[in-house]
């Protein structure tokens, strides 16, 4: 009688207590990128208050979205078990060709202009994804390749040549420096691209697809998900999101040179791991990989106002990129134990 | 086996027609002693790095790590030397620092079962970023004579640079480890099925420890003999060689799954990437068209073998 009762209850228990597992562990992931934050930001305040008076939060803000943007687009593919590590340098050739056109047509409309530098971003993408897709080569190794190729054509094109503010449109740098209800508006247009992400992630059928690709790429051929399409379109949708921050670079910085954006890539992966995407690839949020790169712009910022030397810098972002991928495995080892166990008892 | 032995013996075909065309485009400059002797020394490092790289690749590993170790060691000679260090201390130190750089990249990999990818790029930067806080943006400079002539003469009697010497030998100790012993044996068979090798016996973990611990120590090596070659010690030393280095080994044959490979193939690679770029310089070509030229060669030799075997399918659809 009792067993007959209890057979039909024990599953829903198991999935139950696998779905808390999970919904804690994803809780803590990003209120722990939260508590990291407080943990930086209060010590340096107290050690210097002007760290958090508006302008320098502004600032914080502005110099995190650049990161915070490529770190959107980098963890649609890093969600499918792939890594894109070329946005640092499409970034600089997005960068220096906007710039130069900018410079050469004064009369470029600002929306074309940027369109433009987006333009460039998106074929950079796609000769990546198709690669990566056609190819069935790891996408570390093309992305190493395309990394250095596209930085190579970004100096050959510059020619050691530098463009300047005073080149660029009023317009342009305006864009750069300007506020919408003291929110400066490149800060506006990161949280739009990571809207958007984000909803295009939860709530399309092909953005969910994405994640099944990530958890299991044989099982998603087997589901008839057409994994070679959705991968080309994440690595589309990095370089279109990598195109936009070079733009926005232009804007920001309003002096670019062929260096623009080397080594981002590093900050970009630290910043979608420390984010809780998992790089073994089938979970994680943009919200999360955003404050990834808000923490890790936090922390640079902090080690200019306690005057640690930059030297320091590098080293502190790959230890934090090792810390980050150790904490991601411990977690994820421990909530396989955790289902491992639950499942054993509810057999019991 | 059939085809490894094809992609060799199409990578002696390319170094000939690179040799004569070489040869000819520069009127017999390119294949002169001076020339080679250049040449010899320019891929000195690559050379050095790539032995122990290919081990790892065979064993469905990756290093991407080694020229911030070769940065890191050549900073701490730097840092070591201005303290008042003789160099007959601080090299084997620095060798063992190396070595110690491996077994943290090995540790993470092995214990952690974290992806070698994401681990070595982390120690990318932290290694470099050691190297900076060490030695800052300075360059030491001051090493005496006899270490530096180790980058700019030849063995004596011969016309071969000291650093190709030396690549030489370790070749040869490698060769052997990787084509003639048990430990091979398992290195190929860890990267062709690790599930398997550990179900044989073969202790997995320890061997793919034991290969960063080398990866490491070499880079270290290649450190020493970077910095004494420019007789500088500076920590951007060797900044991106990791491209040069992964690319000349899978350029030579060593598939990037792991499992397939030879040494004899990587050697050939080398010398390839090396000519070719040799050959830019020659022609005055700019850095940025030689960086363009190795990502493209990365980018081929990863992806021919996909391309010829889609073209096989074709042929044999279309007959």
């Amino acid at each position: 009688m009792t067993t007959r009762l209890d057979a039909p209850s024990a599953p829903p228990t198991t999935a139950r207590t696998a779905r808390k597992l999970s919904d804690r562990v994803g809780r803590v992931r990003e209120l722990g990128i939260l508590v990291a934050l407080a943990l930086v930001v209060v010590p340096t305040a107290l050690v210097n208050p002007r760290f958090i008076q508006p302008q320098s939060l502004r600032d914080l803000l502005l110099n995190a979205s650049i990161v915070a943007l490529l770190a959107v687009g980098q963890t649609l593919v890093v969600i499918t078990r792939n890594v894109d590590l070329s946005v640092g340098s499409v970034l600089g050739l997005s960068a220096f060709l906007t710039a130069q056109q900018f410079a050469d047509h004064p009369g470029t409309p600002l929306l074309a202009g940027i369109g433009f530098g987006v333009a460039v971003g998106l074929a950079c993408g796609l000769l990546n994804g198709l690669l990566v897709a056609l190819g069935n080569v790891p996408s570390l190794v093309v992305t190493l390749g395309t990394l250095y190729v596209f930085r190579g054509i970004d100096y050959a094109l510059a020619q050691g040549r530098q463009v300047n503010a005073a080149d660029l449109p009023d317009a342009l740098l305006d864009l750069g420096s300007a506020r919408v209800a003291g929110v400066p508006v490149l800060v506006l247009v990161t949280v739009v691209v990571i809207v958007v992400a984000a909803v295009y992630l939860r709530s399309y059928r092909s953005g969910r697809e994405l994640y099944a690709i990530g958890s299991n790429p044989d099982a998603a051929v087997l589901a008839g998900i057409p994994v070679a399409k959705r991968t080309l379109t994440a690595f589309v949708a990095s370089g279109l999101v990598a195109g936009l921050a070079g733009a926005l670079w232009v804007a920001r910085y309003g002096t670019v040179d062929a260096a623009a954006g080397t080594g981002l890539e590093l900050q970009v992966v630290a910043a979608v791991v420390v984010g809780g995407v998992a790089i073994f690839g089938g979970s994680g949020t943009v919200a999360g990989a955003a404050l990834g790169a808000l923490l890790l712009g936090t922390i640079t910022s902090c080690l200019v106002v306690l005057r640690i030397p930059a030297f320091w810098q590098q080293a502190i972002a790959g230890a934090l990129l090792l810390s980050a991928i150790t904490v991601d495995r411990l977690l994820a080892l421990r909530l396989a134990k955790a289902l491992r166990k639950s499942e054993g008892s509810s057999h019991a | 086996m059939r085809s490894l032995l094809r992609w060799e013996t199409a990578l002696v075909f390319l170094l000939v027609v690179v040799a004569l065309g070489g040869q000819v485009s520069t009127d017999g400059a390119f294949l002169s002693g001076g020339n080679l002797f250049y040449l010899g020394l320019d891929i000195g490092e690559i050379a050095l790095i790539a032995l122990p790289l290919t081990l790892v690749i065979v064993a469905g590993e990756i290093d991407l790590s080694v020229a911030s170790v070769l940065g890191l060691s050549s900073a701490l000679i730097g840092w070591f030397w201005n303290a008042g260090w003789p160099l007959e201390t601080i090299l084997p130190v620095v060798i063992f620092i190396g070595a110690l750089a491996g077994a943290v990249n090995g540790l993470l990999v092995t214990r952690l079962g974290l992806p070698s990818l994401a681990v070595t790029i982390g120690t990318l930067a932290l290694y470099r970023g050691l190297a900076l806080v060490v030695l800052g943006d300075t360059a030491v400079a001051d090493f005496p004579a006899a270490y530096t002539a180790f980058g700019t003469t030849p063995v004596p009697g011969t016309n071969i640079p000291y650093p190709i010497a030396l690549a030489a030998l370790l070749a040869v100790l490698f060769g052997i480890a990787l084509h003639a012993s048990s430990f091979g044996r398992s290195v190929f068979a860890i990267g062709a099925n690790e599930e398997g090798a550990r179900f044989s016996g073969i202790r997995v973990k320890r061997i793919k420890l034991s290969l960063f611990v080398l990866a490491g120590a070499v880079a270290a090596i290649a450190g020493v003999v970077y910095t004494f070659r420019f007789s500088s010690a500076r920590a951007d030393n060797g900044l991106g060689l990791e491209l040069a280095v992964v690319a000349a080994v899978l350029l030579g044959g060593v598939s990037i799954f792991g499992g397939k490979g030879s040494l004899f193939g990587v050697l050939a690679g080398v010398l390839l990437l090396g000519g070719l770029r040799n050959l830019l310089i020659l022609q005055d070509t700019s850095t940025e068209v030689l960086t363009i030229v190795t990502g493209l060669l990365l980018l081929v030799s990863v992806l021919a073998p996909s391309i010829t075997r889609r073209l096989a399918t074709l042929r044999k659809a279309t007959t």
